[in-house]
């Protein structure tokens, strides 16, 4: 079933990886220049905050964690902050369960792990038919570094980019994410009216006044389960392989 | 008496890592089940819109050059403009947009 896909060199796609983890790793830089300044406003070093990005490679719960350890919160606080505000990284981690040959070792599917961030899940996913782990290890070798240096950047050097750079960066990783959900869209109705859907209600859910007290994590997990099993129920995926 | 920053960023590490490897590690069979299929192939583009907009409109300086980057990067992506250069140009569209738009 997925033998053409095995007998595909690990090298080869880690260097695929390696490649198309570039704009991510630009985009991280920038992100993380603003995560390293809410970082500093915390009270927390170069060292401590580069730290936390480099295991945790997640912006809203650094984010999140990072207002926590300002507020001396307790450390129950911080684990339940962690759990809700990364939920959706459970969703991903099923997703590419199903992406992954069978026979994938634990050890491999432990490394995978540590790849799963939005830009990374979504480069995965996008690959035609299985993944070969090694696409994902050569993106988030290239892409942790960026979002690791970013933070002590945004740390030592606080305001020193300018800002319309640092804005102009900020849309570099949504520009990546219409880059992977439009042209499946294009081929197929459903799909652009379920993303359309999910645009709608994602303003609806951040701008009306009771739902906006909502915070983005929980916005982001709620809406992604009750659309797509909306969309599972209404239009059942037609038994053709895992095509796309 | 302080709490630690080093054992906060442990919790940060330990919870974040436990929900990504938890499905990955535990889920090996193909699940058959049509619906639970259906769902898991729609996940994706949901949740990728959904973390899209309104984000990009309030990541810009101004929500108008934001909002402009989103219609140009769903134009270049209908078009079949591969990621770096729609990421790229949404950029360049932004830092041109704002130097007017100030």
């Amino acid at each position: 079933m997925t033998k053409e896909n095995t007998q595909i060199d690990n090298l080869t796609w880690f260097i695929k990886g390696l490649r198309d983890g570039v704009p991510i790793s630009l985009g991280y830089l920038a992100v993380a220049f603003s995560l390293g300044i809410a970082a500093r406003n915390a009270g927390l070093s170069a060292f401590s905050a580069s730290m936390a990005s480099a295991l945790c490679l997640a912006s809203a719960g650094e984010f999140g964690g990072f207002t926590l350890i300002a507020a001396q919160a307790s450390y129950l606080e911080m684990a339940i902050m962690e759990f809700v505000i990364n939920m959706r990284y459970m969703l991903m981690s099923t997703v590419l369960s199903q992406k992954l040959p069978q026979n994938t070792s634990t050890f491999k599917r432990l490394l995978l792990g540590m790849t799963v961030t939005d830009e990374i899940f979504a480069i995965s996913v996008s690959v035609p038919k299985k993944l070969n782990p090694f696409y994902s290890y050569g993106a988030v070798a290239i892409a942790a570094p960026g979002w690791t240096l970013g933070t002590a950047l945004g740390v030592i050097m606080g305001n020193l980019l300018p800002a319309n750079v640092v804005s102009a960066l900020s849309v570099g990783l949504y520009g990546m994410f219409l880059a992977i959900i439009i042209p499946p869209a294009r081929k197929n109705r459903v799909l652009l009216l379920i993303i359309s859907i999910s645009m709608i209600l994602s303003g609806l859910f951040t701008y009306m006044p009771l739902l906006s007290s909502i915070n983005s994590g929980f916005r982001i997990i709620i809406l992604t389960v009750c659309i797509s099993l909306a969309a599972a129920l209404i239009f059942p995926f037609k038994e053709n392989e895992n095509e796309e | 008496m302080k709490n630690n920053v080093g054992i906060y960023i442990f919790i940060m590490f330990a919870v974040t890592y436990l929900i990504r490897v938890i499905p990955l590690t535990l889920i090996r069979k193909e699940i058959k089940n049509r619906t639970l299929r259906s769902f898991l192939f729609y996940v994706p583009y949901v949740t990728l819109a959904v973390m899209t907009f309104p984000a990009i409109i309030n990541a810009t300086d101004s929500p108008l050059a934001g909002a402009f980057a989103l219609a140009a990067g769903i134009l270049f992506a209908w078009f079949g403009m591969p990621l770096l250069p729609v990421s790229v140009l949404s950029c360049i569209l932004v830092f041109i947009l704002e130097l007017f738009l100030k």
